[in-house]
């Protein structure tokens, strides 16, 4: 590469084809197009994740359609359906196995909010127990709106993301949700008979 | 052409022979035997005898509040004969115990009878908590095993009671 400096000036010319760029915007640049999804597909937004992955929506033109059923292989979970109590703690240890940097993309109105399944088996929403960054609405959403939320989020990746991974070290990231700190009120009702709400809302009364 | 059920009034003549008069309803040519509870398992056991050689599920309802129920709970045990075709449904009514000392709501179960009873069964200790005495292995079979509730009982709040936010949080430092 010729870089040459110019007498005592201090400026360094470079010749046209060469870029220059921090190294962050680099690492950003090639893991925003090569995302590789873990799909977590419980219901019916499963379907059109498929679709989204099949040929007439192609997910191929993003970077993303390397679908991989291993955690260790994946950097991008998309929680496709509704999940239910007994799934969660699945849904934890699997994104707790993928590598960082990772993200989550809750895909459909149960995987954000728990969908018309207001019961007792049903979770509100996965951004109570894992943390998500793009929320997809809809019952099921269209392939394009999935596609939507995935190029929203090769944005955010290359507008706030680090090498090292800083930007998931910021306090706003670590912050409870509105939704986490009205479950503390939720969880006084059983407290009396279910020692596991017990452990929960002393570990809520020691960090307020 | 909708296909309809051989009679069962030879079992019926056979049951009233051995156990005395049961009370009996038809509905749309289903016939379901109520039974008391001390004698269903005598009587399952005999109608297997008598050629019900498939269980095709046992499940249960809730009276709580229900009008003109005289008990809680209604087992059905749905019967069928894959030799004459025959079919039947056996209604086994419980009730809480008296004394809040006592276990549940308790029958006898039939897994000896129907190897296909095993996770009927389960299922209805699992959301209704009536329990199957001789049951081999009486776990939940839906709910998650630390779970402590019979959720499909009436007197239980559709949302649970607030079992489901009960997870560790994960954040981004945990990861």
């Amino acid at each position: 590469m010729a870089v040459t400096a110019s007498g005592g000036s201090g400026r360094i010319e470079l010749p046209e084809n060469v870029v220059v760029s921090r190294l962050d915007e680099l690492a950003n640049w090639c893991r925003k197009n090569s995302l590789w999804p873990m799909p977590f597909a419980t219901a019916c937004c499963g379907i059109e994740l498929m679709a989204t992955g099949a040929s007439k929506h192609d997910l191929a033109r993003f970077g993303a359609e390397v679908f991989r059923f291993s955690p260790r292989q994946c950097d991008l979970m998309i929680v496709a359906g509704r999940v239910v109590m007994k799934m969660l703690p699945v849904l934890q240890r699997i994104w707790q196995q993928m590598h960082e940097p990772k993200w989550c993309i809750s895909m459909g109105a149960c995987a954000s909010t728990g969908g018309v399944f207001d019961t007792y088996a049903v979770v509100q929403g996965i951004d109570r127990f894992i943390p998500v960054d793009m929320y997809v609405p809809g019952c099921p959403p269209r392939p394009e709106q999935l596609i939507q939320a995935i190029i929203d989020l090769q944005d955010k990746i290359q507008r706030e993301g680090t090498i090292t991974g800083r930007e998931f070290d910021t306090a706003g990231r670590q912050l409870r949700k509105r939704a986490l700190v009205e479950a503390d009120e939720l969880l006084v009702v059983d407290a009396a008979r279910n020692p596991n709400v017990q452990r929960q809302l002393s570990a809520a009364a020691r960090r307020s | 052409m909708p296909h309809t059920p051989p009679p069962v009034d030879d079992v019926l003549a056979a049951i009233a022979e051995r156990f005395g008069p049961l009370e009996s309803t038809v509905f749309r040519d289903q016939t379901s035997l109520i039974v008391p509870e001390p004698q269903s398992l005598e009587l399952l056991g005999f109608l297997k005898s008598r050629g019900f050689d498939l269980l095709v599920d046992v499940t249960c309802v809730d009276y709580l509040e229900y009008r003109g129920a005289k008990h809680r709970y209604g087992l059905v045990y749905l019967l069928a004969s894959t030799t004459t075709n025959q079919r039947l449904t056996v209604r086994v009514f419980v009730d809480d115990p008296v004394s809040p000392d006592e276990a549940g709501p308790t029958v006898r179960s039939v897994v000896g009878l129907w190897q296909a009873a095993d996770w009927l069964e389960r299922e209805v200790w699992d959301l209704f908590g009536i329990r199957f005495a001789g049951h081999p292995d009486l776990r939940r079979l839906v709910m998650p095993e630390e779970f402590t509730a019979h959720p499909l009982r009436k007197d239980y709040p559709l949302q649970g009671r607030g079992e489901r936010h009960n997870f560790p949080v994960i954040t981004r430092d945990h990861s």
